[in-house]
């Protein structure tokens, strides 16, 4: 029975991600499409000018690599509570995503503080909290390639993904609290206006979306790579 | 004190790789069980599984005493006497300061002449990093007398031992059979006990 | 004597016996706080200002160095799997040895702070904050530290990955202990800095225990 459950959950995976990647795919496509176009067609900010474009690509990028923790979170917990094989494949596979995502929302902050506070980094509450997230998948995907044997490293790296899941909400809330001690520049707040709301929650989506099927597809490869290697090792799967 | 020891249908996995599946046997109190089989036979494995390092891929381990059975590893591992394939010596501590330690951490008896019985004595003083490898494994001996545990898991006992050292592990392993305590050993030398063998 | 105290007092004695951890910690820890000045310039104003975070982050590395051995000589020579049959849980085998560590490194920099605040020109209320935070802070680097040091102790070059996957972790420890020296400087009340800090600590020592105990468990099955 073990022996079943083993293999029979990746199977079903298999089969389900077969027909939901071409849509999610599509989907991505859409989105992203759609949200690019109403993005560079959203008249300019009074403030701050044509760089309000970069809202569009730097917001959804780091929603999408707090889902990626987050899925990485719930992966770590169905493999420790369940012992499940797969959720350890995709713990693993999402962690390059949400660096990717985290990276991409640091670079894109820096290029719009440019012109935003005359300087490419400050120490904003927000841009430090996702460095340190960076430096959170960072260490998740240093754990899981240094230990060898893979069923440990799975289980090390899901108990370091809980620990870390426990410890950003404090780690947000100290970094906020140290913004406001060192009284640096705040970002600029305020309420969105609608012509920038839509364009921003289809990019969202876009992002969400892209996420979820390169999650699939990295998935996917994983264990097709896994089934070759056992079909090498001469081995019964 | 235990009354038995039994494997129903026990089966191991590494990651993807089966090492032994539906293996059973049953160890009484007074016995002894010889593990036997080629490197990478899972040998060690087995141990570690009784132990409740590893968990079974199927089967069960069932304890029975006085109390009645249990299948339970934590419970387990607190009746587990260890001679495990390192000897969990510290080159700086002395031999009696280990023996102290172990004996206070297993809550076990200070037993004053442990030493001399496993040819110590003189050594009593002596960091560990001046010890032999043969010297190192009889202190590993003396913990696993005064840890005071009746199921005995024994990884290559008689490794490192010279004549006279490969006596005394015979001699010790049959006063605790005479005990009434039990003894699994994997290895690749006969016990002497008139022990069942189980071959992986 | 109990297990519990049984381990401790052998962990800190082989700590004390393997060339002084301490005092490998102290003078790293001193190192950084002579090398600093030698980087940033001796402007003593400039010195008082950053001194708080440069002492704590100091600590923090100097608390790093003998963390990677916390379980991995244990497991390398087996006897962490004697420790795991003997009649004390996991959980409270992994306290004692954070307490262990704690004791022979995060203890030994706390008291040492005061002297090296001295060389960054901290006025007195500024180097008794230090000192509090050191000692409500530390505690919480020995035990996060406990966690990363049982999930890579079956690493040969554990070391080199521990430093990545614990200092994120610790970050809140170095805003509010820093934060606290920052605020006295500026005549504000350290309290609330302090507290929070306590906090972080309580929760990293009431909670890592079982993190170290669940990652001991699955290497020992590996």
């Amino acid at each position: 029975m073990n022996w079943l459950f083993r293999y029979a959950n990746p199977h079903n995976f298999m089969r389900l991600s077969n027909v939901l990647l071409p849509i999610t795919a599509v989907a991505t496509v859409l989105c992203l499409g759609v949200g690019l176009y109403l993005g560079f067609t959203v008249p300019a900010d009074y403030q701050q000018g044509s760089t309000v474009l970069l809202l569009f690509i730097h917001v959804p990028a780091d929603v999408a690599a707090e889902a990626a923790y987050g899925a990485i979170a719930i992966c770590s917990l169905l493999s420790l509570v369940w012992r499940h094989p797969l959720s350890d494949i995709a713990g693993r596979a999402a962690a390059p995503f949400g660096a990717v995502f985290t990276a991409l929302g640091l670079i894109t902050g820096a290029l719009w503080g440019k012109p935003m506070w005359g300087t490419y980094w400050v120490w904003d509450a927000r841009l430090t909290s996702f460095l340190l997230l960076l430096f959170l998948f960072f260490g998740y995907m240093a754990l899981w390639n240094a230990i060898e044997d893979e069923v440990r490293a799975a289980r090390a790296a899901a108990i370091l993904a809980l620990v870390g899941v426990v410890n950003i909400p404090i780690i947000k809330f100290s970094v906020e609290w140290w913004s406001t001690l060192h009284q640096g520049e705040s970002i600029v707040s305020g309420k969105i206006a609608p012509v920038y709301l839509w364009p921003l929650l289809i990019m969202m989506l876009g992002y969400m979306l892209l996420f979820v099927s390169l999650w699939m597809l990295r998935i996917r490869t994983v264990i097709l790579e896994r089934r070759a290697r056992t079909l090498m090792q001469g081995g019964a799967a | 004190m235990i009354t038995s020891l039994t494997a129903e249908r026990l089966a191991c996995a590494r990651g993807d790789r089966k090492l032994f599946e539906n293996l059973s046997f049953r160890v009484r109190a007074g016995q002894a069980l010889a593990v036997e089989g080629a490197n990478g036979s899972g040998k060690t494995s087995l141990l570690r599984l009784i132990a409740g390092f590893l968990s079974p891929a199927a089967g069960r381990l069932i304890v029975q005493d006085a109390r009645g059975e249990s299948d339970d590893a934590e419970e387990r591992g607190k009746k587990i006497g260890w001679l495990g394939h390192h000897d969990g010596l510290k080159p700086q501590l002395t031999v009696q300061e280990q023996l102290t330690f172990w004996a206070a951490l297993y809550r076990g008896t200070v037993n004053a002449d442990a030493l001399a019985q496993v040819g110590l004595a003189r050594q009593a003083d002596l960091p560990c990093r001046y010890l032999s490898a043969g010297q190192k494994r009889r202190l590993a001996l003396a913990r696993l007398l005064v840890s005071s545990r009746p199921l005995w898991l024994l990884d290559e006992p008689f490794a490192a031992l010279d004549t006279a050292g490969q006596a005394l592990v015979a001699q010790l392993m049959a006063r605790h059979c005479g005990q009434g305590g039990i003894i699994i050993a994997a290895t690749h030398d006969p016990l002497g006990l008139g022990n069942e063998s189980l071959k992986l | 004597m109990n297990p519990f105290f049984t381990l401790l007092a052998r962990d800190i004695r082989l700590a004390s016996r393997s060339g002084g951890s301490a005092f490998l910690a102290l003078s790293f820890f001193a190192l950084v706080a002579t090398l600093v000045p030698l980087g940033v310039g001796a402007d003593l104003r400039l010195l008082a200002r950053v001194g708080g975070g440069v002492l704590w982050v100091g600590a923090v590395l100097a608390a790093l160095l003998s963390l990677d051995r916390l379980f991995q000589g244990d497991f390398e020579d087996g006897s962490l799997d004697l420790i795991a049959l003997s009649p004390l849980p996991l959980e409270l085998t992994a306290l004692a040895k954070m307490l262990a560590h704690w004791l022979s490194t995060g203890a030994a920099l706390t008291l040492l702070s005061p002297l090296l605040a001295l060389l960054f020109n901290l006025t007195p209320a500024a180097t008794l904050t230090l000192f509090l935070s050191l000692l409500l802070g530390t505690p919480a680097v020995s035990a996060v530290g406990a966690i990363g040091a049982s999930l890579t102790l079956s690493l040969k070059r554990g070391g080199l990955i521990l430093p990545l996957i614990i200092l994120p972790l610790l970050s809140p420890a170095v805003i509010f202990g820093a934060g606290a020296v920052s605020l006295t400087l500026d005549r504000l009340a350290p309290g609330g800095a302090l507290g929070l800090l306590a906090a972080f600590s309580a929760g990293a020592v009431l909670l890592s225990p079982f993190a170290a105990a669940a990652s001991v468990r699955l290497n020992l099955g590996g």
